[in-house]
């Protein structure tokens, strides 16, 4: 292992780089696509809230590929109005911006009879108004460049409204919402948009109180991969993993009046 | 008046389309909007960058991320003397306009560059050489005066005696220490529109040095082509351009052959094939084989060795004649390996690094040398021996093993005591420059930076590539 790292590898026409922004790096699927990233050659600009796990994130990373590829910002998704200097800085420092990937979110799970506004508030406030904060900053950027791709991690959980959720489901169906519309605003600018709709992923969020029995779980890795297949192949929509297609494909068509019935 | 916000966020390339960066680009056309930018500069903490014609092969003229001054408006002549050949304008201007405004009244440019493109700040901030660096030296000893704003705001002025420290550190500096806004030159006399050339071919390497060597003090110009395809015995055969101007009584028609008209590179190739798409048909030679035909090919047609007679801008702006050529390498661009030897070891140095390109299957696809004298100017690429300058085509499956050869290329290079040019190369390493420029050099540099530009507005990709962390 190099004992002092390189300064931060600048981009040559033989040694060409690609940068990425993560927002929500630190979480179990952001740290695992960070890695991947990084594996793949990207240089990253790691942004969350937790000092301490991005530290370590950026170390692990930077010690494994030998040179400096990628460094951390603190950075609250709640504080809106910091983002436009925050993304300024960032792409600065870059040197550019080829991808920007919105993976921040939080899950609550209310009791069936539960209605917490604060919670709910919460949700809303990084799940979708985070990601529209960054992404109303990031969309004009890319316009002009004429190039460019916007990750954002969604859920299955924004395709129907259930017993379980109200404020969550709510949080990423405006998120995929908003998502669906950039694309349509900005394909035609050579921009692509991706939409990931995970299903279930071992991570944190699956050990918090009330949280449902995993199902068809998979690794952050296996998200991780589908993701970066996803970018490479420049996709629109992707469930993690393609089974839940076929789930939701069932769930989506459930007519309501079965639908309020059921305990799902 | 330039905005106080941020605005046109625009990809920028280098020449060789081998690299990119976004910045937001400002385009000046006052230097009252130059002091808003940097104002503007200091207000973001985003750094600033001046920019030409971008011409550069590397990264030099990109600022991924930052702001970039487009120069390109700012290009009015300020003072044209046709007595005593002095010219003042704004940097902008190109060596195009420069050269259609003197050169019908029986002037031209002591030093250009091989593409016409380029801008007189651009020049400046690489101290570009032509084809008579060994006789003309660079474009900084043709530097009458100049004037600048730093980014503390001040504006100065610099002769080759006020001033004298910036004036031989910002010419050559990059454009890392100050931004020129206007440019005093003094133009060379010619009393013909032609250059006379004298074409001959030389065997291998050794006649090829050797000829530049003893050659150079009789002509003006002398460049060599050298066939980077064929190795073994004929490893850097090539052909060598000797010319000379045509003094008075030598043209028949001095008047006619000044006119503008008759300095225009035609646009079509016969008359009938336009040159503006040539470039699409060089594309299925650009490859070993390919360029293999097309470099053997060239090689037997200069065995006859010949003399004609040709207009200056068709003799130096080689570069411009097939419109996009730089476009015919693909879509992975292309880039130039360019180094200086001393005339003692260039020869061994060469041989090494051409044989070794070869053995690798990597073969350049075209090879230029010149003679060179040194400069004083402080970030000098010059030595008193050639230079080679080597284009190679980029490719996906090319880079890695392109990008290991270029450093053992490199590592033989400083071995031999030479150096490099930073408007050329892309892959000089950090370490690589401090090797040749020196450690005194680079203090001194340090220091005129700290005094200019203290809070280190001024930065381009190649600054904080190459100098970011000395």
């Amino acid at each position: 292992m190099p004992e002092k790292l390189t300064s931060p590898s600048f981009p040559t026409p033989l040694k060409p780089r690609y940068r990425a922004i993560m927002v929500g790096a630190s979480g179990g699927i952001g740290a695992a696509v960070s890695r991947r990233l990084a594996g793949e050659g990207y240089t990253l600009a790691l942004v969350d809230l937790n000092e301490k796990s991005l530290e370590g994130l950026c170390n692990e990373i930077n010690q494994k590929s030998g040179e400096t590829r990628a460094s951390y910002y603190v950075h609250n998704a709640t504080e809106y109005d910091s983002v436009p200097d925050t993304l300024r800085n960032i792409v600065a420092e870059l040197g550019g911006i080829d991808l920007f990937i919105y993976i921040a979110g939080v899950i609550n799970f209310p009791a069936l009879d539960e209605y917490n506004f604060h919670e709910d508030h919460k949700m809303v406030e990084v799940n979708l108004l985070g990601a529209m904060a960054w992404l109303g900053q990031v969309a004009p950027l890319f316009k002009s460049l004429k190039a460019g791709q916007i990750v954002g991690v969604s859920s299955v959980a924004g395709e129907r409204g259930r017993i379980g959720n109200p404020g969550y489901n709510a949080s990423k169906a405006g998120f995929t919402t908003y998502l669906e519309a950039l694309r349509n605003r900005l394909t035609r600018h050579g921009v692509n948009v991706i939409t990931i709709k995970p299903g279930m992923v071992k991570t944190d969020m699956l050990t918090l109180p009330g949280a449902p029995r995993p199902m068809f779980a998979v690794t952050p890795e296996k998200a991780a991969d589908l993701i970066w297949n996803a970018v490479q192949k420049r996709k629109q929509v992707v469930y993690v993993t393609g089974l839940w297609y076929w789930i939701m494909l069932v769930v989506r068509n459930v007519p309501s009046f079965i639908f309020r019935r059921l305990n799902f | 008046m330039i905005t106080t916000t941020l605005k046109n966020f625009t990809t920028l390339e280098n020449f060789g389309h081998s690299l990119s960066a976004p910045s937001y680009l400002f385009k000046p056309t006052k230097t009252n909007e130059i002091h808003e930018a940097v104002k503007l500069t200091k207000k973001t903490g985003l750094s600033i960058l001046t920019r030409g014609a971008g011409c550069s092969y590397n990264d030099a003229a990109l600022n991924g991320g930052g702001i970039v001054l487009d120069m390109t408006d700012m290009d009015r002549i300020l003072k044209w003397d046709p007595e005593t050949g002095l010219i003042s304008a704004e940097s902008g201007l190109t060596l195009e306009d420069l050269w259609h405004y003197v050169e019908p009244q029986g002037w031209w440019p002591p030093v250009v560059s091989g593409t016409m493109r380029t801008t007189l700040g651009g020049c400046l901030g690489a101290n570009i050489h032509g084809k008579n660096n060994f006789k003309m030296g660079t474009i900084g000893e043709h530097v009458v005066e100049f004037t600048a704003i730093l980014p503390t705001g001040a504006e100065i002025t610099c002769t080759p005696k006020k001033n004298a420290d910036l004036f031989h550190a910002m010419i050559s500096g990059l454009g890392m220490l100050g931004i020129f806004t206007s440019v005093t030159l003094q133009m060379k006399r010619i009393q013909s529109g032609l250059i006379e050339v004298d074409a001959l071919p030389v065997r291998n390497l050794h006649e090829h040095l050797s000829y530049l060597l003893e050659h150079a003090p009789d002509h003006d110009y002398i460049v060599g082509w050298l066939d980077t395809t064929n190795g073994g015995k004929s490893l850097g055969r090539g052909q060598i351009h000797a010319a000379n101007y045509v003094h008075d009584g030598e043209d028949p028609d001095p008047k006619k052959t000044l006119l503008l008209k008759n300095q225009v590179l035609p646009p079509r190739i016969f008359g009938v094939f336009p040159k503006s798409i040539l470039y699409l048909f060089m594309r299925p030679f650009v490859n070993n084989l390919g360029w293999w035909g097309v470099n053997t090919a060239k090689y037997i047609a200069s065995l006859r060795r010949h003399t004609f007679r040709q207009s200056h801008a068709a003799f130096h702006f080689l570069l411009d004649y097939v419109p996009n050529w730089e476009l015919s390498a693909g879509r992975g661009g292309l880039i130039q390996y360019q180094s200086f030897l001393p005339k003692e070891t260039a020869e061994d140095a060469w041989r090494e690094i051409l044989t070794l390109s070869l053995k690798r299957g990597l073969p350049s696809y075209l090879g230029v040398t010149k003679r060179h004298r040194p400069d004083k100017f402080l970030l000098s690429h010059a030595v008193d021996g050639f230079s080679l300058a080597l284009d190679f085509k980029v490719t996906n499956g090319n880079r890695a093993k392109l990008s290991e050869m270029l450093q053992e290329f490199d590592r033989i290079i400083l071995q031999a005591g030479g150096r490099f040019y930073f408007a050329k190369n892309s892959e000089t390493t950090a370490e690589t420059a401090q090797k040749f420029l020196g450690k005194d050099t680079l203090e001194r540099f340090k220091k005129l930076k700290k005094r200019c530009d203290p809070n280190n507005l001024l930065e381009s990709d190649l600054y904080r590539r190459v100098f970011g962390s000395l």
